[in-house]
């Protein structure tokens, strides 16, 4: 996959959060953005508290906070951390070809 | 015996149900606390963590979780159902319950900014609300350190999910690899202060044998006892430690005789032995060690007592026949359930697993007398150290149950000499009888005395004795001559 967006795409995000903390605070913010930027109008975001619902932290093996998974398109890919590195997001989550 | 107590508030325990550790650990678990159990590849942890849950389900009932870092859960439930443990009934009486934990294998993760562990403590925190687990085991830490790029933020995670454990009221287990039997406690360097207590389990290649230890190394504020011990694991039951320093010596000493089978050998022994008494009979290759043993043996049936026989170095048919050869019906014994022979090569298991087996022979048959016809033999399969374990161990559990034991111990040389055997049991004995050969003008005769008889007045000759049809006969001591414990026997008449 290259660095170009298919804005035809639909992307399926699901962030994994413990609790309205400051860091949950901090990813959601840093997520929209990236999805603003990169695939604006085409995403679907659902934030989950693992607090709220560890009964879907479980089904989803879920261990850190916050969690990012890319459900849509496929492959699924897994981010953990507060996503304050964009570029890292973007390469997790397939928009961006692996560092070199 | 005099311990000297800490003045720490007093911390409950757990019987963890896993037997010989509650021994060890004086009473189990630290209630509410977190245990490292740490132990190199293939040392039985995760076997230790699953036997810690399952036992708590089998005998009170505790619900308990386990978080797996590394197996699959489908691997756990299929690896324990040899050793008897159905975990899919337990999980669907809402005993069990798997947090899943294990890293996904297709799946790559990337660390982008901070983190920290709360959904894995969110889930675990439910599992503990959902059944109400009072027993908690993660295995193990090696494998959750490496899901993570930062070794701080596991630690530290680790560190808040003991102590919302801790305030969850639940007694619980990680274990932790390490790379070297004797070293730091885990791989990680940390690990030992994430718990308050720490297990070492240890799977040491001695001498080509493998040998199977556990020490306490640290229980917080608790008192334990100190030093390695061994252990086993045995298909149905699983974790069998052996604390032998740990038994108490309380046995009962008895004063009343017994026969030992033989008229000549009681005259000698003041009455015979004590009914509670382990006696050694120490000789070469064909003093008639077996020959005491059987006699023994006769004598229990008898008198009505039932005789338990280990043998080491002959076969069933054989010591039939040799029996018979002395005028002794080992089969009418047998029918009329007043003897059981047991035959086993040292070899088949090892010295622990011997042990357990011995242990839960005598504890069904309940025998009057046993006899270990040649406890020596067991040297070939251990260890010095785990040879003396064993002998102590099966010594003190024949003790505590007040019955008589025979052992016979070969010498490694045809005149005099001791066994490894003889050194260490010597001490723990009641009775010692040698038998040694005599050399004199160019024949070869027999000698036995009663170099022991604790508790008793005994005959302190070396007297001579036959063999014949109808057994052993004692006969006059072997005046002028000396040397003959020492394995030189000279011919004194002379002056």
């Amino acid at each position: 996959m290259g660095a170009s967006v298919d804005t035809n795409t639909s992307y399926l995000l699901k962030l994994f959060v413990a609790g309205d903390s400051s860091r949950t605070g901090l990813a959601v913010a840093n997520l929209r953005h990236i999805c603003e930027d990169e695939f604006p109008g085409c995403y679907e975001l659902v934030i989950i508290d693992v607090l709220r619902h560890p009964g879907i932290a479980e089904e989803n093996k879920i261990l850190a906070a916050p969690t990012l998974i890319k459900e849509r398109p496929l492959p699924v890919r897994r981010i953990i951390g507060d996503l304050s590195d964009k570029e890292k997001v973007l390469t997790g989550i397939g928009l961006l070809p692996p560092q070199r | 015996m005099f311990t000297h107590v800490p003045n720490y508030p007093q911390i409950e325990k757990i019987e963890t149900g896993i037997i010989g550790f509650d021994l060890i650990s004086s009473g189990g678990l630290p209630k509410g606390r977190t245990t490292l159990v740490s132990g190199t590849a293939g040392s039985a942890k995760t076997l230790f963590a699953v036997q810690f849950l399952a036992e708590g389900i089998q005998r009170s009932g505790d619900a308990g979780i386990f978080v797996t870092f590394e197996e699959e859960p489908a691997d756990i439930r299929r690896n324990v159902k040899s050793l008897g443990w159905d975990i899919e009934a337990w999980e669907a009486e809402g005993k069990w319950l798997f947090v899943d934990a294990s890293p996904d294998p297709v799946q790559d993760q990337v660390e982008s900014g901070r983190y920290d562990l709360g959904a894995l403590l969110a889930r675990i925190e439910y599992a503990v609300a959902k059944i109400g687990a009072t027993r908690l085991s993660m295995d193990s830490l090696g494998a959750i350190f490496a899901q993570f790029r930062d070794a701080a933020i596991v630690r530290s995670e680790l560190f808040r999910i003991a102590y919302v454990l801790r305030q969850l009221k639940v007694t619980s287990i990680m274990t932790s690899e390490r790379t070297q039997e004797y070293g730091e406690i885990g791989r990680f360097g940390v690990e030992e202060f994430v718990a308050d207590n720490v297990l070492i389990l240890r799977n040491v290649l001695e001498d080509e044998k493998r040998r199977r230890t556990m020490e306490i190394l640290k229980y917080r504020g608790t008192s334990h006892q100190k030093g390695e011990f061994p252990f086993t694991i045995v298909s149905g039951r699983g974790i069998l430690a052996i604390p032998l320093s740990a038994m108490e010596l309380n046995q009962k000493s008895s004063i009343v005789r017994i026969s030992s089978g033989n008229d000549d050998l009681d005259r000698m022994c003041g009455g015979g032995f004590f009914r509670d008494s382990i006696i050694l009979a120490s000789g070469a290759t064909g003093t008639g060690k077996t020959l005491i043993t059987t006699e023994f043996l006769k004598g229990g049936a008898k008198h009505g007592e039932r005789c338990l026989l280990f043998a080491f170095e002959e076969s069933r048919e054989q010591l039939f026949r040799n029996a018979e050869g002395w005028g002794i019906d080992f089969e009418a014994m047998e029918t009329a359930g007043l003897l059981k022979v047991v035959c086993a090569y040292p070899e088949s298991a090892s010295l622990e697993d011997h042990l357990i087996e011995m242990k839960d022979i005598i504890e069904h048959y309940k025998p009057n007398r046993i006899a270990v016809d040649s406890l020596s033999a067991m040297e070939r399969v251990a260890t010095p150290k785990g040879f003396r374990e064993f002998v102590i161990s099966l010594t003190s559990f024949i003790k505590h149950q007040e019955v008589a034991g025979l052992f016979t111990s070969t010498t490694p040389t045809l005149m005099g000499g001791t066994s490894v055997t003889e050194t260490h049991i010597s001490t723990l004995t009641d009775s010692i009888i040698l038998l040694r050969y005599v050399e004199t003008n160019g024949s070869m005769r027999r000698g036995l005395t009663v170099l022991k008889m604790r508790g008793s007045i005994h005959d302190k000759d070396i007297l001579e004795f036959n063999i014949d049809g109808t057994g052993m006969h004692l006969g006059e001591p072997f005046h002028h001559i000396t040397g003959i414990l020492a394995g030189n026997p000279r011919d004194v008449s002379f002056g």
